[in-house]
């Protein structure tokens, strides 16, 4: 059983190593993901961590052009290259926010609500400054 | 069984003010809350004396990043010769001035004070475009939103999206709010973007002509808004027109106990509802065309006032994107769920329609320095329901009841403030 504690931290250092988080209350059997430390249904607070499968359908997107400094410096994007940003509707049932790679940002009326997508784990970085960014792609 | 709720005692305004909004290279917060302030004392039609006003709360959601000046508390204190009494700073991304006048009108009903002066200050200009969208972004949540390259255009245009695929709206709807807010922002001295959408067309067609560039062929203002070179992608599908402007800019209201308010004016304002709510980031939310704190903010405010949305005759709606004027408008219950964009379609919200939203042109053209853009709204709500509002006031004559909707980040505040002329 994964001892580390249900937090953002953990969600990230598991991203690092290509695996997918939610947790699970372990009084009701609710499953959160991105994972939370407190059941917001039951408020019950003793969660499992559960690995999830990584598939989904996209709920909704955005191709954005103006993007954050940061996002400009790390990927290249600008003005004139997009990048796709959205939400991925999970088997498990539970939605959550990632990229979009492996489409074209520039052409977004080819993107379509409710496309099915598997993970992507989009690596910057090594060693300690490892950083992963969660990303799905079409299947 | 929630209890139903009431403020110990009433708490009317008698006094706001505003600054001019734009974008001030040669203007910094103090002096934007210097004019604003100034304003809000001469409005008062019998005066206040400075002196007597106990304490302020002010709105400030980011100057800490936007220009390095946290703590904004004392030093507006200090400009405003208002120490050593207490001013406290809230935040709440842009919805922080409403926080700031939540606090002060509850500070009057429990009693602990009779005179308060609640506002905001924003200064966002100094900064690029980009930098700017960061420091907007800090309101997104930061290890899941933000991380995947979220920024706030970017979390309105999913929801727009997601509105378009539920409901069978376009693009071409949202323009009709951007159209129709630069129609009102025509009338408001104040607004950043004093011009409607034509004017900035035909404008644009004048400087190409001096210029000597090639002339712009817009059959009309639609086709200029389609054009991807004069109205660029933002974050698909929103373009520019569709986005708030970065703005300057200050606001404050003088909010007093009931039973003194005719010591400074016979024409008062009441507060007479008041809601906030909070909301979670995206990926959580139950809805994509829907904001739960809305929700919770119209459940408390019209539980206090005892009124419904049928009784709310005009409105600012925080339209910090066109997509979020429709969904606000339906979630406080002007129209149903997905017949917003019908009804600006229409022309119910125009102007001159039955039920007029954002008069003041909004955040989209009035300006949206954030900090300052509650107490901003409330301004524009005092002087229509005052009859003061110039060329842009609403031609009704029993004019009665208005509201203030004020969003923070991507939903995570939201607040409805409901005002009356007795």
């Amino acid at each position: 059983m994964e001892e580390r504690p249900i937090s953002a931290i953990s969600f990230h250092q598991f991203l690092n190593e290509e695996k997918l988080m939610g947790s699970k209350c372990k009084k009701c059997g609710t499953l959160f993901s991105p994972p939370r430390p407190i059941c917001i249904k039951c408020f019950g607070r003793e969660m499992d961590w559960v690995e999830l499968k990584g598939k989904g359908k996209l709920v909704t997107f955005t191709c954005i052009h103006v993007g954050p400094p940061w996002m400009i410096k790390e990927f290249g994007y600008d003005r004139k290259h997009p990048y796709c940003s959205g939400v991925v509707d999970l088997e498990e049932g539970v939605k959550i926010d990632a990229r979009i790679e492996g489409v074209d940002p520039s052409k977004p009326e080819t993107i379509k609500i409710g496309m099915p997508l598997k993970v992507k784990f989009l690596h910057r970085g090594e060693g300690e400054n490892l950083q992963t960014y969660l990303a799905f792609e079409p299947v | 069984m929630q209890k139903k709720r009431k403020l110990g005692r009433g708490v009317a305004v008698v006094g706001t003010g505003m600054s001019r909004f734009g974008m001030f290279k040669d203007k910094d917060s103090r002096d934007l809350l210097v004019e604003a302030y100034s304003e809000m004392l001469s409005s008062v039609d019998k005066g206040v004396d400075p002196r007597d006003i106990e304490a302020i709360w002010l709105g400030n959601f980011s100057n800490d990043f936007y220009v390095h000046q946290g703590h904004m508390g004392p030093i507006v204190a200090d400009v405003l010769g208002h120490t050593p009494k207490p001013v406290t700073r809230t935040e709440g991304a842009c919805a922080a001035s409403t926080l700031a006048f939540r606090d002060a009108v509850f500070s009057i009903a429990s009693g602990y004070y009779d005179i308060v002066m609640a506002g905001g200050v924003e200064e966002m200009s100094k900064v690029t475009t980009e930098e700017a969208t960061e420091g907007l972004a800090l309101a997104l949540d930061r290890p899941y939103e933000g991380i995947v390259g979220f920024t706030f255009p970017g979390v309105f245009a999913s929801l727009a999206n997601a509105y378009f695929e539920r409901y069978g709206a376009t693009h071409e709807h949202l323009m009709n709010v951007t159209i129709k807010s630069h129609n009102n922002a025509r009338f408001n001295p104040k607004a950043q973007f004093k011009a409607s959408v034509h004017d900035i067309m035909n404008s644009r067609i004048e400087r190409a002509k001096k210029r000597g560039q090639p002339i712009p062929t817009w059959k009309d203002e639609r086709e200029f808004l389609r054009d991807l070179n004069a109205n660029p992608m933002v974050a698909w599908p929103l373009q520019v027109f569709d986005c708030c402007p970065m703005s300057d800019g200050a606001s404050c209201i003088l909010l007093v106990a009931e039973e003194i308010a005719k010591n400074f004016t016979d024409n008062p304002i009441y507060v007479i509802g008041i809601g906030q709510g909070s909301g979670r980031p995206l990926h959580t939310g139950a809805s994509f065309t829907s904001f739960e704190a809305n929700k919770n903010a119209a459940k408390e405010a019209y539980g206090l006032s005892g009124l419904t949305s049928k009784d709310i005759q005009f409105s600012e709606v925080h339209d910090c994107f066109s997509i979020a004027e429709i969904i606000h408008m339906e979630d406080l219950g002007f129209f149903k769920e997905g017949e917003g964009y019908k009804a600006v379609e229409e022309g119910l919200t125009r102007l001159d329609g039955p039920m007029p939203i954002n008069t003041s042109g909004g955040l989209k053209c009035k300006g949206h320095p954030v900090g300052a853009t509650g107490t901003a709204q409330m301004h524009e709500v005092w002087e229509q329901l005052r009859g003061e509002a110039g060329e842009r006031q609403i031609p009704n004559k029993n004019l009665r009841i208005g509201a203030s909707h004020n969003l923070g980040g991507t939903g995570g505040t939201c607040t409805f403030c409901i005002f009356e002329r007795r």
